[in-house]
């Protein structure tokens, strides 16, 4: 098999297994699960999904906003905790039990507390948490990120008599950059389930979690599964983004 | 006062002078003798080869002199400053047995990097660059990233780096130690041209025997625990060292001096000099 063929197979054999996935489910949901109908069919998701596409996306946007700040909030603070810790290691002594805490705790635990503290108006209990879980995986990677220069690198700077300053934008900032990209991939998608799961313990009466949970209570299932699909589109649609960004950042260098 | 002030102005400084250095890695429970009683002069434009087993302390001199370490008695003085002041003024240019290079710049990049830190205008650096890659043959290979390039390139562009602002000294530790035989050859070639072209003195660390006898005006032979001083060699072949002196008889002879004084010289031998 040549190159070619190969990479046009690889891009189709997923695309065959999803339509085959959905032409399964469509007839088992038609034709052979019977009277007490669980499944909704694929093509009564898509007509809900349609019909409701401005209700769906209004939820959609509050909880994609509340992954999406607390990503960026969580992000910036685990880059500042981060070199801190680099640059002194009381810093990173005093940080390592608290971080080791928050990635051990499934944060969503917190959300009735967040909830019961800031009412039912505010969004910021989501987003705090979202942001709490995107804090991890950033500052993980990061702090590794900033200690991975070599001595022979290191030497060379001091050889030139770099600046600190110099040293840490030339040197120290460009080799923990892929990892810091890791980092910001896998926040993302932690970012979005957080949001998403902390809908479900109560706040506001809005987002794709809540949405999930009240319309699967009231047992229009094909109307929940639709939510369930922009829920999943929000994770898709971080995720390709941060792995752009990755790409973009580190194209231009080896390994 | 005033005469004696100008008699030492009259006279340059040497490019390396090192005196009663010592040095001792470790706390206090274990101590490590790396260096004893080194004594040393350079001469400006002199090539110096420092030889020595594993141990013996020739790295650490080097990094003694390039202010990367510091020694713990004794002074080292570079073109009659202090290590320290030499190193902040960007006396010498240094390479090392690792290229080095940052992965994310180019070739001419990476070569460029020195005089971007020092605040050499852009101008000057595109210019400077130039000269350099063809000065050690990777013209082509400006816009190249490091992963791009064999070992033996990324050597050259490490030694075209530490060449960037004309060091009147130039610092390597063992540069071509992780080069194969024929890229070592043609590598060691190219210093020799280099370094007569530009005048510079050089430290060069080494364990290579023909290594040393082909590029030096003196090979320093060390010995370990603790690190000495052993003999120092004069090699008088003059600047220019074509291939065809590896295989001269004068050149064998060296080589032989210099392994003799490595391991310990047979005693009618050291009578007859």
């Amino acid at each position: 098999m040549n190159l070619a063929a190969e990479r046009t197979l690889k891009i189709i054999s997923p695309i065959v297994v999803g339509v085959l996935l959905i032409a399964v489910w469509q007839v088992y949901a038609e034709f052979l699960q019977g009277r007490n109908a669980l499944i909704p069919s694929p093509t009564q998701i898509i007509a809900d999904f349609v019909e409701h596409l401005g209700i769906i996306l209004s939820h959609t946007w509050i909880t994609a906003g509340n992954a999406l700040i607390g990503l960026i909030v969580g992000a910036i603070l685990a880059i500042v905790l981060a070199a801190l810790a680099a640059w002194l290691k009381v810093i990173d002594w005093m940080a390592a039990p608290i971080v080791a805490a928050i990635a051990v705790v499934p944060i969503v635990a917190l959300t009735p507390i967040f909830n019961a503290m800031y009412g039912a108006s505010s969004q910021f209990g989501r987003q705090a948490i979202a942001g709490i879980a995107a804090f991890v995986p950033v500052f993980i990677n990061v702090l590794r990120g900033l200690k991975q220069t070599k001595p022979v690198q290191r030497d060379l700077f001091r050889a030139y008599s770099a600046s600190g300053a110099q040293t840490f934008r030339r040197l120290t900032l460009p080799t923990a950059l892929p990892y810091l990209m890791t980092g910001i991939r896998i926040a993302s998608s932690v970012a979005v389930i957080s949001a998403l799961v902390a809908e479900y313990f109560g706040g506001p009466s809005d987002g794709l979690g809540t949405k999930i949970a009240t319309v699967a209570k009231s047992g229009d299932q094909a109307f929940a599964w639709a939510f369930v699909f922009a829920a999943i589109g929000v994770g898709l649609v971080f995720f390709l983004a941060t792995l752009l960004l990755e790409w973009l950042v580190t194209r231009r260098r080896g390994t | 006062m005033s005469t004696f002030v100008t008699k030492e102005l009259d006279a340059p400084p040497p490019a390396v002078l090192v005196s009663g250095v010592d040095k001792v890695f470790g706390n206090r429970k274990k101590q490590v003798q790396a260096l004893t009683g080194i004594d040393l002069t350079i001469q400006a434009g002199e090539f110096v080869s420092l030889i020595g087993p594993s141990g013996c302390g020739k790295s650490t001199l080097m990094r003694i002199i390039a202010d990367l370490d510091t020694a713990t008695t004794g002074t080292v003085e570079v073109f009659g400053k202090s290590a320290q002041q030499a190193r902040l003024d960007q006396d010498y240019g240094i390479a090392f047995q690792q290229a080095g290079l940052l992965p994310w710049r180019t070739v001419g990049q990476n070569i460029a990097l020195p005089l971007e830190l020092h605040g050499v205008p852009h101008a000057d650096r595109v210019r400077r660059v130039e000269e350099l890659v063809s000065l050690v043959g990777l013209a082509e290979f400006r816009d190249r990233y490091p992963d791009e390039l064999s070992g033996g390139m990324q050597q050259r562009v490490a030694i075209a780096r530490s060449l960037a602002e004309r060091p009147k000294l130039l610092l390597m530790d063992e540069p071509f130690g992780a080069l194969d035989e024929m890229t070592r050859e043609r590598m060691q070639a190219e210093l020799v041209r280099i370094t007569s072209q530009t005048g510079a003195a050089v430290v060069f660390v080494t364990h290579s025997i023909p290594e040393a006898v082909f590029l030096s005006d003196r090979v320093v032979v060390m010995s370990p625990r603790p690190g000495q001083i052993k003999e120092i060699l004069d090699i008088p072949f003059g600047d220019e060292r074509p291939d065809l002196l590896r295989e001269s008889p004068e050149f064998f002879e060296r080589v032989t001096a210099v392994r003799e004084a490595l391991h310990g010289v047979p005693v009618e031998r050291a009578n007859e000099r």
